[in-house]
């Protein structure tokens, strides 16, 4: 990130589409800077233009102004030929997996090869240790239309992989898919990044993906980059409204914090509600014990999440603390001093900010 | 069997060989069908893959030239098949020397079906799953190798669907042309069977057409079924 850009560069990048009259700016400036080895991952809802934007890198969509740098070439000012050769550096998986129906899974694999300098015997080795490296291994003959979701966007990240690309990029890839398919295949992902050392850039709009497998997030909201940051910065602290909400919720505080105020669970226990967001050793038990042994605080724990984001602790607790009012305030202090940031919830307004 | 053929159908023993007999009258159908299916659905290929390339959101979009071709290939298609068999007389001659005789019908029968399949071959290939071409399109893959690879490798199953519906129709316009010169099986129904009152030329004429749309729908299907998974 210092000097030397990284392999993915996006600078300055706008687009604009025309329709019927209509002018839609789907993005709108926004530099983007992808490190060699990143999971790098776009968050943002649905029309939030990411999907325009990650299609800007292989310009399957051509920016109105802006600059695409991979592999520092300058992918808007190469010829429709050199391009050709620098998208298949750039390997993509989608949604709707995009497989050849009348292909089977070897013959999906193998078409981007056809072109390779490869002999016949070579690129059967070859889609063969990549249908091992996807877990596909017999499935070889199979048509799509026999294999399900999980199975076909398996098949389409071996297809992807199959020109060797640097680089890959995955739109909406777990979309269509259910919760355990779409964690097997983010696992899949993290562990391609891993052993090939590929760099991986995947848009979504579920906040669970992100957490499970980024190192760096973006957030874009209305065509533009609204916040950027590493995994933990954007989870454990995020500063707009809508990163908020997207960490909200992935840990499920707003729906707890809405039912508390609904139940009046706090008014019976006559105490001051606090959230508590931290990131690192810090650890629930002996939190409530040094509370009581300090200041004679009750720390009742309402919710507690924790969650381990790039091997390091990432934890949002909600605490009703009973006792007296300035001890209770000279706790809260405490909890502050730890490294812990402490946030007050007045239970009677009813929306925050 | 002898004797029921000759109780039943005297007409078409007595029609069966010579120069105007079923015999040749079956070739002459055969002839003119195969070889302007062969013609058309080359030229009905390279048109709708252009049709469908240079649309908007085609791989090599080009308006104007998908605009002219598009309006070509409708005006084509309207002209109704026995006026255009007569209105292109002149190129007809000028292209294979005559303008009657199953050969003289071949000119007429291509440029009366060539647009048609141009269109449904068009339609064939639009339903090819655009993200499958974006898959392509995003392997590198020059345009050329996206048709040949893509479009029509995926769109086969349908392309022979419609190559089956096209034929068959073209068979329709071999008895028509027939009937005004061309020869063939439908200038056997009409010139022989229905202008001589010869009732069975007619029904074994129709017979035998019949036989080979079927036969055409058969390899048709199968070939569907054998391609489609």
């Amino acid at each position: 990130m210092v000097e030397k850009g990284g392999i993915i560069q996006l600078k300055n990048i706008d687009v604009t589409f025309h329709n019927e009259g209509k002018t839609i700016e789907a993005v709108k400036n926004v530099s983007i800077n992808v490190n060699k080895g990143d999971i790098f991952g776009v968050i943002g809802y649905s029309g939030a233009g990411k999907s325009t934007l990650v299609r800007v890198i292989n310009l399957l969509q051509k920016p109105t102004s802006g600059e695409v740098i991979v592999n520092d070439k300058n992918l808007t000012k190469l010829s429709v030929k050199d391009l050709r050769k620098e998208r298949k550096n750039i390997g993509m998986i989608f949604q709707h997996f995009n497989l050849m129906r009348s292909l089977t899974v070897f013959g999906n694999i193998d078409f981007p090869l056809r072109d390779s300098k490869l002999s016949k015997q070579e690129r059967k080795e070859k889609v063969n240790k990549l249908l091992s490296l996807v877990g596909l291994e017999d499935r070889a003959n199979n048509y799509p239309s026999q294999l399900s979701g999980g199975q076909k966007q398996r098949v389409a990240i071996a297809r992807a992989l199959a020109s060797d690309p640097e680089i890959l990029i995955s739109d909406e890839a777990t979309s269509a898919l259910d919760p355990k398919t779409t964690t097997e295949i983010l696992n899949l992902l993290g562990r391609l990044n891993k052993e090939l050392g590929i760099t991986i850039v995947i848009i979504t709009h579920e906040m669970d993906a992100i957490k499970q497998i980024c190192n760096r997030v973006a957030v874009m909201e209305d065509g533009k980059l609204i916040e950027e940051g590493d995994l933990l910065t954007i989870f454990g602290s995020p500063k707009k409204k809508l990163t908020k909400d997207f960490v909200d919720t992935s840990t499920q505080i707003s729906s707890v914090l809405d039912e508390i105020k609904e139940s009046g669970i706090v008014k019976s226990l006559s105490g001051r509600l606090v959230e508590l967001n931290y990131i690192g050793n810090v650890t629930n038990e002996p939190l409530v014990v040094e509370l009581y042994k300090k200041f004679n605080v009750e720390a009742n724990i309402l919710f507690s999440n924790i969650e381990r984001l790039q091997s390091t602790t990432v934890g949002i607790m909600l605490f009703a603390l009973t006792g007296d009012d300035d001890k209770v305030s000279a706790a809260i202090e405490y909890l502050n001093s730890l490294n812990v940031n402490v946030k007050e919830i007045d239970i009677t307004e009813s929306e925050e900010d | 069997m002898t004797n029921f053929i000759n109780t039943y159908l005297p007409n078409v023993v007595a029609n069966w060989e010579g120069d105007n007999g079923f015999v040749v009258a079956i070739w002459q159908t055969l002839y003119m069908t195969f070889v302007s299916a062969i013609f058309a659905g080359i030229f009905g290929i390279i048109l709708g893959i252009l049709l469908v390339v240079t649309t908007d959101d085609g791989i090599t979009p080009h308006k104007n030239f998908y605009n002219v071709l598009d309006k070509l290939v409708n005006l084509f298609r309207s002209i109704p098949f026995v006026i255009l068999l007569a209105v292109i007389g002149p190129f007809t001659k000028l292209v294979v020397g005559q303008t009657i005789g199953p050969k003289g019908a071949l000119v007429p029968l291509i440029i009366g079906t060539a647009p048609f399949f141009a269109r449904q071959v068009q339609l064939a290939l639009v339903e090819v799953d655009h993200g499958v071409i974006e898959a392509a399109e995003a392997m590198g893959l020059s345009p050329m190798k996206i048709i040949f690879r893509v479009y029509l490798k995926e769109g086969l199953p349908e392309l022979i669907r419609s190559g089956t519906f096209t034929t068959i129709s073209l068979i329709g316009l071999t008895a028509m042309a027939g009937a005004v010169g061309g020869g063939g099986l439908g200038n056997m129904a009409i010139a022989v069977g229905y202008q001589r009152f010869e009732n069975d030329v007619t029904i074994v004429s129709m017979i035998f057409i019949l036989i080979l749309v079927f036969i055409i729908q058969g390899i048709g299907d199968l070939l569907v079924r054998k391609l489609e998974h």
